[in-house]
């Protein structure tokens, strides 16, 4: 057997059934030895969409996502993805084509030092040396991957190796790293600290962020809220774990969130930040939720507890296995009088909103309101439906406007990385093909990855795309006109492509939306089938979000 | 505030790029590294002596633990420590200054390991406030080179 062979039957036994790449010399051997298998490659345009499409099959599998290009160009093209991946915790596994091992470090053709380049956004990185000690790597790879806080992970293969004649497979079942033994178990005396600040609170709200998504604890969340009667808000990365019109769930907190969620945040009491970093888009100013305030912080990675403030009660531990276990214990909590609070701070936040709505389009603007428009798209599609939102005003948008019902929210929030939608749309509807799942782009985010609609069209990958149109890189045009007195440069993107001919040449639906009244029939249309379909939204440059 | 660090890592290749890239990447000092082999060949002990405020040396701990490579991470201060630090200095001397080179050496307890003509060779092992009050002794005095270890560092056998 090669070291090829040995690597795709580790994966077979790691289970998995789908992969994401782009070849090269470098990485022949592994996809030739891939033919012998059930995994499906799939071929993407371009290596940085490869991580994303996995990171969205990843975070609606709930397994690592893998991939898989070749040395040099095609590992740093993949740097973006692994760094996106990353900043949101995201488990991939990701392999590289290498040069020979006796060939390393002489700049040959090709060859590019992909694990130090990669060294401060990867949870950890390999260099193979030794096709005997594939299995074990493999192993490590994937645990490492998708336990404690998640993340990506770099296996450098040079070919020598994936050539080198192996005697016998046999894969390890288990696992002990003396170096690497994630806390899933909450502290007992801690939970019952936590338990008995929450008896004596007056005012608790718990700020949700993306690692309840990642424990998959949206449910214990949700029943934990309930059972207490504990208002929710979340970061960018935690919408979705309360649906967005749950009677207890003020929404999203930040620079870009709700003001009433922001306000309720800061009148609370106790703070339960579950599975979010307190990072500087959702918290601002963190001393401000330490002072007065009882601040609890449950994260699975002990570095983030205190990095940027520091809690009166640190808990450690998974948060699914966390919950699990506060459930069992009696609370009484008196919160109706501040729930009563919240929900007014939260209709006369909403009513603004109708009226600032309703005095944009007095102003004789016809183009369809990018915030109205967004809350009719969710309401247009299923109810577990998934979107995708990529980066920039429309991601502002979406955050604030797109009710979440029964499916799921992905975007990229750490890194903010553009053009993430269409690839992670493409890797969400492979690993949920029964459920409807829709890209929401900008004209500009959509033009990095728009190449992405080849696979999309090779694979019959149906995924829907809507791209608002502005014909400027919005967010930072807007950043432009409030900070730098309207003095544009490079945000404006010119007539941008005639995307309905884009949509043609791709043999996609194509539908579009000219005025505010045309929305509801074209998204009636734009959902109406199984088909992948793009439509494109017309919005004025000058709308902020 | 100083602290030191005496960090169990795996003996393997990039481990010390990966953790002196980590005290790079999220500006933490480093003061001194010194590595070297334990008596598992499989195992390496990296004493690291860094500075900053209560917040970052708690970070720089916190860190650490969570890199995959690090198998144990024990912090002290230096009054908890036994810390040394080797230092070779050579020097140019001529008659002129060559009294005032072996009376601080005397005085300090360093030794004399090489000579020509017109150069020698100090070598002092002591605490690090120490090799720091020899160094300080010598300038004026024809410094060539420097060379030192860094701090090595074990905790005290009873506290």
């Amino acid at each position: 057997m090669t070291g090829a062979e040995v690597l795709v039957k580790c994966l077979e036994k790691e289970g998995v059934e789908l992969l994401f790449g782009y070849p090269g010399v470098a990485i022949c051997p592994f996809f030739d030895a891939l033919l012998d298998t059930q995994i499906r490659p799939v071929l993407v345009r371009e290596e940085q969409n490869a991580a994303h499409a996995a990171s969205g099959y990843a975070r609606m599998t709930g397994n690592c996502g893998v991939v898989a290009v070749t040395s040099g160009p095609g590992a740093t093209n993949l740097i973006t993805g692994i760094a996106t991946a990353f900043a949101d915790s995201i488990p991939l596994v990701c392999f590289t084509g290498q040069v020979e091992s006796h060939l390393l470090g002489n700049d040959v053709f090709q060859e590019a030092d992909i694990s130090g380049a990669c060294e401060s956004f990867v949870k950890y990185s390999y260099i193979v040396r030794r096709a005997a000690d594939i299995p074990q790597i493999i192993k490590e790879a994937f645990y490492i991957a998708g336990s404690g806080r998640k993340g990506p992970v770099l296996i450098d293969l040079p070919m020598d190796i994936q050539l080198e004649e192996v005697q016998r497979f046999s894969y390890p079942k288990e696992l002990s790293m003396r170096t690497y033994k994630p806390t899933v178990k909450g502290n007992g005396a801690q939970i019952k600290r936590v338990i008995s600040q929450l008896k004596d609170a007056r005012r608790p709200i718990m700020c949700v962020g993306g690692g309840v998504h990642l424990s998959g604890a949206e449910a214990e969340i949700r029943r934990f809220a309930e059972a207490h009667q504990i208002p929710v808000v979340s970061t960018m990365m935690g919408i979705g774990v309360m649906p967005t019109e749950h009677p207890l769930y003020f929404g999203m907190v930040g620079n870009n969130g709700h003001v009433y969620g922001n306000r309720a945040m800061n009148e609370a009491d106790l703070i339960m930040m579950v599975g979010a970093r307190v990072a500087d888009r959702s918290i601002s100013q963190p001393d401000l939720i330490m002072t007065g305030k009882i601040m609890i912080h449950i994260d699975v990675d002990p570095a983030e507890i205190g990095k940027i403030a520091g809690p009166n009660t640190p808990l450690v531990g998974d948060i699914r296995t966390i919950f699990r276990e506060m459930e069992k214990h009696e609370i009484q909590t008196t919160t109706s009088a501040w729930l009563r609070t919240l929900q007014g701070y939260k209709t006369d936040g909403a009513d603004r909103e109708v009226q600032n709505r309703r005095s944009r389009s007095i102003k004789g603007k016809t183009l369809a309101d990018p915030a109205q428009f967004l809350r009719e798209l969710s309401l247009a599609m299923k109810k577990d439906a998934i979107v995708t939102v990529d980066v920039g005003q429309n991601q502002m948008w979406a955050c604030a406007n797109y009710v979440v019902r029964d499916g799921s929210f992905l975007t990229s929030g750490g890194m903010g990385t553009m053009g993430y939608a269409l690839p992670a749309a493409m890797g969400a509807k492979l690993a949920c093909p029964k459920k409807q799942v829709v890209a929401v782009c900008g004209d500009g985010g959509f033009q990095m990855t728009m190449m992405e609609l080849g696979t999309m069209e090779q694979y019959g990958i149906p995924a829907k795309v809507v791209i608002l149109k502005n014909r400027t890189l919005g967010l930072v045009y807007q950043y432009q006109k409030l900070r730098f007195k309207k003095r544009y440069i490079v945000t404006e993107l010119g007539d941008t492509p005639d995307f309905e001919k884009l949509a043609e040449a791709y043999r996609m639906q194509y539908f579009h939306i000219g005025s505010q009244e045309e929305t509801q029939d074209a998204l009636q249309a734009f959902l109406a089938d199984e088909k992948s379909a793009m439509l494109v939204c017309d919005i004025d440059p000058e709308a902020l979000a | 505030m100083k602290r030191i660090y005496s960090v169990l890592v795996e003996n393997r290749a990039g481990v010390l790029c990966k953790v002196a890239g980590l005290f790079w990447r999220r500006c933490f000092n480093i003061d001194s590294l010194a590595v070297g082999e334990t008596e598992d060949p499989t195992v390496s002990n990296m004493t690291i002596v860094s500075s900053g405020d209560e917040h970052t040396l708690e970070q720089i701990a916190k860190q650490l633990n969570k890199k995959i490579d690090v198998i144990k991470v024990k912090t002290f201060d230096e009054s908890d420590s036994i810390s040394r630090e080797l230092i070779l200095i050579k020097v140019k001397y001529n008659k002129d200054n060559r009294r005032a080179i072996m009376e601080n050496c005397e005085i300090m307890g360093a030794e004399i390991v090489d000579m020509s003509t017109n150069m020698m060779t100090l070598q002092m092992c002591d605490t690090p406030h120490r090799v720091q009050i020899f160094v300080n002794s010598l300038k004026g005095l024809g410094i060539v080179e420097i060379t030192r270890t860094g701090t090595l560092a074990l905790t005290k056998c009873s506290t």
